[in-house]
């Protein structure tokens, strides 16, 4: 028989998962606020810069403003939260990495 | 997350390719893995305008549907109930018995390791090592993540003194690993720039358990600098809750510091500078660690000779990405040279002449990659230094590192007078004293 041994997991203690909402969709975007969110990694505002001109020319009922977040993307930003809650009714945001 | 969670308006994050696993992560355990996440091809830096929009125009290199077709979708199609869930995570004390053999493979094939072979924590060997310290098993000694956007994880003294039992590490080591531990600075950063971590060891604690800070110091030569390092590395991939490529660590070329996360003891007794700990509030008597991040570039050269070494130097600090900021390691024959050449008679007075010798032209700055992603958005909305370095024209030399960041640490053998100028970010000095 061979001899098993009885040894300690090594992985740490990871916090309990809780829900958070996703908000409630949109029926429509026609006649809406989209903010392009750039998160100002990279090149993401050349890329948003082309998203906004593929809803100028597709869906020209759809209202988007460009907002670059006031700092790097590692810091909580609720000066734009707050701003595209006052202002738009969704937002795109990108690019990750 | 926080827009849709906190402010309630709906988002559709867009990412690139690479980082699908990553983001899907993320997302369930933040509890939200019903997040509308949209992906275009990696990557998105130094693309030009016409080739982002072949992006927009294109589709999903993950779903193969049309991107604009999922955001306009991912914006408007109906929440389904199951989007938002609940769930406890837990990790059990003890791994199903098992044969040496097959627990050795389980460890592998569970991303518990660094790939090398590991000393299996059986509970005697973890009992050995808890006996090194007077602290309780299950105090909690830190927490860590692997990046901002991940949920911190925690860890006792016992798992401490698990990962240290796999990592080889003695029991006479194991107050120098949890005062890293302390330190809740991971060794596994998951950032895609390939990060590895320093520790620098100072005080009495180097000769107690036969620390290296002489030749070879710095290489695979030395047990507890070698396991001590080691074992800071896989607690820091087990304490945070996991580093595996694709999921958890996006490091692109990866970083082999991350062996052992540098870990070596400053040569105190030949250098000519106070000791590394003494200028981070603790006593020259004290035993500390020291941690650094971001460990990514080197420069090296031999000593400083007479004509040109000022000019020497300010090439190497060019070379560095200034998004990394240097850290000189020197060899004591190498450290007595800036005293003699320079008369830096502190390490203070030499990183205020690398600060001011580390310069380059504001439109060259601003320029890198990594300063336009984490700097100039600070710049932008006032934060200085760097806000005043906006206002130099093209031409001008700013610096490229900010004074605090700039540390100099004494190490090496006088087996010649080598050094090198490592990138990296100082974090935090904690006492080993207190986890004796």
């Amino acid at each position: 028989m061979t001899d098993t041994l009885t040894v300690l997991n090594p992985m740490g203690y990871p916090p309990k998962v809780t829900p958070k909402p996703l908000a409630p969709r949109l029926s429509t975007l026609d006649g809406k606020t989209i903010y392009l969110v750039d998160c100002r990694f990279d090149d993401s505002d050349v890329f948003l810069g082309q998203m906004q001109a593929w809803f100028r020319e597709h869906m020209p009922a759809v209202t988007t403003v460009m907002k670059r977040i006031s700092s790097v993307y590692l810091q909580d930003d609720p000066t734009t939260w707050e701003e595209i809650k006052a202002r738009a009714h969704a937002a795109i945001i990108g690019v990750g990495h | 997350m926080t827009i849709e969670a906190k402010y309630g308006v709906p988002v559709v994050a867009m990412h690139t390719d690479k980082f699908d696993r990553v983001a899907a992560s993320v997302a369930r355990v933040n509890g939200m893995p019903g997040l509308r996440q949209v992906f275009v091809p990696q990557p998105i830096m130094g693309k030009t305008a016409a080739q982002l929009r072949a992006y927009v125009d294109g589709t999903d290199p993950i779903t193969g549907r049309p991107v604009m077709q999922e955001v306009v979708e991912g914006l408007t199609r109906p929440i389904a109930n199951a989007e938002g869930v609940e769930y406890d995570r837990s990790t059990p004390r003890l791994v199903p018995a098992d044969t040496a053999e097959n627990l050795e493979q389980l460890f592998l094939e569970s991303h518990w390791t660094d790939g090398l072979p590991v000393v299996l924590p059986t509970e005697a060997r973890v009992e050995a090592m808890l006996a090194a310290t007077k602290r309780k098993r299950d105090e909690v000694v830190g927490r860590m993540r692997s990046t901002h956007f991940r949920e911190y994880w925690e860890y006792t003294v016992e798992k401490v003194a698990v990962n240290a039992v796999m990592a080889g590490a003695r029991p006479a080591y194991f107050p120098v690993i949890l005062a890293l531990a302390a330190t809740g600075v991971t060794a596994r950063s998951s950032s895609s720039s390939a990060m590895a971590a320093m520790a620098v060891v100072n005080g009495p604690v180097r000769a107690e358990i036969g620390m290296n800070a002489g030749i070879g110091a710095m290489g695979p030569y030395n047990h507890a600098n070698a396991t001590i390092g080691r074992a800071y590395g896989l607690l820091s991939q087990n304490g945070q809750g996991g580093s595996i490529p694709g999921l958890s660590y996006m490091g692109n070329q990866g970083n082999s510091y991350a062996y052992n996360s540098l870990t070596f003891a400053e040569n105190e007794e030949r250098s000519p500078w106070t000791p590394f700990h003494t200028e981070h509030g603790l006593r020259a008597g004290d035993s500390a660690v020291s941690v650094f991040s971001g460990v990514r570039s080197t420069a090296f050269t031999l000593g400083l000779p007479a004509k040109h070494w000022r000019e020497h130097v300010g090439h190497m600090l060019r070379g560095m990405d200034p998004h990394g900021p240097p850290t000189l390691l020197l060899d004591p024959i190498a450290a007595r040279q800036f005293v003699d050449r320079g008369g830096f008679t502190t390490k203070d007075a030499l990183a205020d002449w690398l600060y001011d010798t580390a310069r380059m032209r504001a439109s060259e700055y601003w320029d890198y990659q990594l300063i336009q992603n984490y700097i100039y958005p600070r710049a932008t909305f006032g934060e200085e230094p760097w806000a005043g370095k906006l206002k130099a024209a093209p031409d001008e030399r700013v610096p490229m590192f900010k004074r605090d960041d700039i540390h100099v640490v004494v190490v090496g053998g006088e087996s010649n007078g080598y050094w090198r100028i490592m990138g990296c970010n100082y974090q935090k000095t904690v006492a080993v004293d207190e986890w004796r």
